[in-house]
């Protein structure tokens, strides 16, 4: 079987490549070039689109044995990502660009290329499990699994798909590259968004969308506490950076509970403001039953609620059966059935709203 | 192996590996005034002379250097500042635009660093410039003209004589990148009238990393390297010795092969170029379909992208090149097929198969037999493009 291992020049991406090789794959390494302009030389935040990360991804790759080559998408990065990133943050909502990335790049584009050239799968690095039947799973390590950023994926693009790192912890996948030999052994995670160099998301929006002055307002009284650069630098839940000079009347710290891009308002209120107890969803990708009790995760690395999901007429609403706090829209929403050999993903969709037995929140 | 990438670099000739690792054995700086010194200067003085033998050239025209590259930024920087600082007026660079790199990129550098104002000459639709457009732009403001012998990507021969005739009546200095064509087509530095003339060592049978610019005597020329002065105090730098006495071998064995070369080389290609348009009929032939290098042959592929291609062929064992590549391995659309009038599909879909003095018959075999599935792959690969968004 040919495959073809999608590395990063990371530690996770090499290691999965170097596994695949030894399963007895025929393995082709690709580094994506995803950068219009890729620094020479990693600073600040790491990203994975220097030129350093690609000498990386070929040195692991020489050390495996296996092809090597660097395929330029970074056109189609810029597109479906990038600027979904900021029509997304214009919008009012929070979106995950490395689901995004998952579901338009790597598992689209990149593997529709892959299989036309006669590939019959791709190998990534994630931290997640494929069972048997072919279900998507959570990673045996709980502190590094990635199923929620791979949720998004069809049946078939998991079909599709390979991930050799989903049985290991991260302390085994470094300790493994460094017993192989692969000088990323002690190469440092990378935690931030890619394309966002200096790690300053506000500041990055800023430069693509200008400024656009707006009010912060009270979600009680509508009252006008204060003015923001742009509505696009808040996130719901946010609680620093406000700026507001004149403390809630109770003392407490107040949250953003909702950008409005109509109005350009960012509204905000005490933390028992934030609390929702139904999730609504668009674009649901559903294999589970409906309606059905399960886990669901509203955001990535965020812990899981008990909820009943029901999926219909392109639609997924979830009753969560404890409030949450701080859910964004444009986040995904992945439903769980907890299983000892690793939570099973029965599906998921993008947030676009969510309400509260007080009201729309 | 199935080696079709001879112009990225073409196997060391046997008598110039022995050329180098005898020299590499003897101690001596060929700038020290012992017996050891005077013996290592006779080697790089009597590689000099070999190399103006064959090239027609006088030894004290020829400043041994670390390649092409370093001899195209020589020239084209070297002669512009020396020729601005006889005349100030003088800030103007003519150069062709399907130029390799290290010539296109050291006139983007004069352009953007040293107040240079460039008129780039246009090709046309087989990557041959008009001397009619050099004619044009000449003016008494010009530092320099620099233009190829023959292209690198798509193979085509310049009319070099011709444009450097018209740069000599303007008293302007002509750079000539010979790096494709010492070896494969003749080459006279004296008869072709060229001021400067760059010569690489890997491409022609010498080691990689020494080469030569033949410069005309009275050319000035401003130094890159400072140093020692070793060079006729235009490059400086301790002399690589074996590289030298090697690369000069290379230069005179394929001279005087190079006849034989074009005859045989240049007949393989033919057989190339009709068996691939025989395997893959709307397959586009690039470049002068007369007037080319002997061992080039360039293609584009419709439907197909290049590097998809090169990965399948490699797959298959088979070496060849979709044309350059920046620093991180990422192909761009060539800028040489883009000048030449062909939009970015074509451009991306092109693939270069470049023949050399190892080649055989068995390389064209092993070639079309793996190109038909290739070819398809890539072009399902090409379809993928807009799916799924």
């Amino acid at each position: 079987m040919r495959v073809l291992a999608a590395m990063s020049g990371g530690v996770d991406s090499a290691v999965a490549a170097a596994r695949a090789a030894d399963a007895g794959y025929d393995v082709t390494g690709v580094h994506l070039a995803l950068s219009r302009n890729p620094q020479t030389y990693r600073s600040g935040a790491r990203g994975c689109c220097t030129l350093e990360d690609a000498r990386d991804a070929r040195r692991a790759a020489d050390v495996i044995g296996i092809p090597f080559y660097v395929w330029d998408l970074a056109e189609r990065f810029h597109e479906d990502v990038v600027d979904d990133f900021v029509a997304e943050y214009a919008a009012g909502r929070t979106p995950n660009p490395c689901l995004r990335c998952n579901e338009k790049i790597k598992f689209a584009a990149v593997l529709d290329r892959a299989l036309a050239l006669g590939f019959d799968a791709v190998v990534t690095g994630h931290h997640a499990r494929r069972d048997a039947h072919g279900r998507l799973r959570r990673s045996a390590d709980p502190g590094k699994d990635q199923s929620y950023v791979l949720a998004v994926l069809t049946a078939d693009q998991l079909a599709h798909s390979i991930f050799p790192l989903g049985d290991s912890t991260k302390a085994q996948v470094r300790a493994e590259a460094a017993a192989r030999g692969l000088a990323v052994a002690d190469k440092p995670d990378s935690h931030d968004i890619c394309f966002i160099a200096d790690g300053d998301t506000r500041g990055w929006l800023r430069s693509r969308l200008g400024e656009q002055p707006g009010d912060i307002v009270d979600g009680a009284t509508g009252e006008v506490l204060g003015r923001h650069a742009g509505a696009y630098g808040y996130t719901v839940g946010q609680r620093k950076g406000l700026g507001l000079d004149r403390p809630a009347p109770d003392g407490k710290p107040r949250y953003v509970l909702s950008i409005t891009p109509v109005s350009n308002t960012v509204t905000v209120g005490p933390a028992a403001a934030l609390e929702v107890t139904t999730v609504y969803g668009d674009r649901p990708l559903w294999t589970g039953p409906s309606p059905v009790s399960v886990d669901v995760q509203l955001r990535a690395h965020g812990s899981v609620v008990p909820a009943q999901v029901t999926v219909s007429d392109g639609r997924l609403v979830a009753e969560l059966a404890r409030p949450v706090r701080g859910v964004a829209a444009g986040q995904a929403i992945v439903g769980y059935q907890p299983d000892p050999d690793g939570d099973i993903v029965l599906g998921s969709a993008t947030i676009s709203h969510a309400t509260s037995l007080a009201g729309v929140a | 192996m199935t080696y079709l990438d001879h112009a990225a670099t073409t196997p060391i000739l046997p008598e110039a590996l022995e050329a180098y690792l005898a020299a590499s054995g003897a101690v001596g700086n060929a700038s020290s005034l012992h017996a050891a010194g005077r013996h290592a200067r006779r080697r790089v003085e009597e590689a000099r002379e070999q190399v103006a033998a064959a090239l027609r050239a006088r030894p004290s025209e020829v400043i041994f250097t670390a390649g092409g590259t370093e001899s195209d930024n020589l020239a084209v920087k070297g002669v512009f500042w020396a020729r601005r600082a006889a005349d100030p007026a003088r800030i103007r660079v003519v150069a062709g635009s399907v130029e390799h790199h290290a010539v296109l990129d050291a006139v983007g550098w004069l352009e953007s660093h040293e107040g240079a104002t460039v008129s780039w000459l246009p090709v046309d639709e087989v990557g041959r410039i008009a001397p009619d457009a050099l004619a044009e732009v000449l003016d008494d403001d010009v530092a320099l003209v620099t233009a190829m012998w023959a292209n690198n990507e798509v193979g085509t021969v310049q009319p070099v004589a011709e444009l450097a005739a018209l740069a000599a009546a303007r008293g302007v200095p002509y750079h000539a990148d010979a790096v494709q064509a010492v070896g494969q087509l003749p080459v006279d530095f004296a008869g072709s009238g060229v001021a400067a003339l760059t010569v690489s060592g890997h491409k022609l049978g010498g080691p990689v990393g020494v080469g030569a610019l033949l410069l005309g005597r009275d050319i000035p020329c401003t130094p890159l390297l400072h140093g020692g002065g070793q060079e006729r105090d235009v490059r400086s730098g301790t002399l690589d010795v074996p590289g030298i006495v090697a690369f000069a071998t290379a230069v005179e064995i394929s001279v005087k092969a190079q006849e034989a070369f074009a005859c045989r080389v240049g007949a393989l290609r033919d057989e190339l170029i009709d068996r691939v348009r025989a395997a893959a009929p709307d397959a586009v032939l690039n470049g002068d379909p007369r007037d080319r290098l002997p061992g080039n042959a360039h293609f584009s592929f419709p439907g197909c992208e290049g590097d998809a291609l090169l990965l399948l062929l490699d797959a298959a064992g088979i070496a060849c090149s979709t044309g350059s590549a920046c620093s991180a391995g990422v192909a761009q659309p060539s800028h040489v097929l883009l000048a030449m009038g062909a939009d970015e599909d074509r451009a991306r879909s092109s693939l270069r198969f470049t023949l050399g003095h190892t080649s055989t018959q068995a390389d064209i075999d092993a070639l079309v037999a793996a190109l038909p599935g290739a070819i398809e792959r890539a072009r399902r690969a090409g379809l993928t493009k807009s799916t799924r968004r």
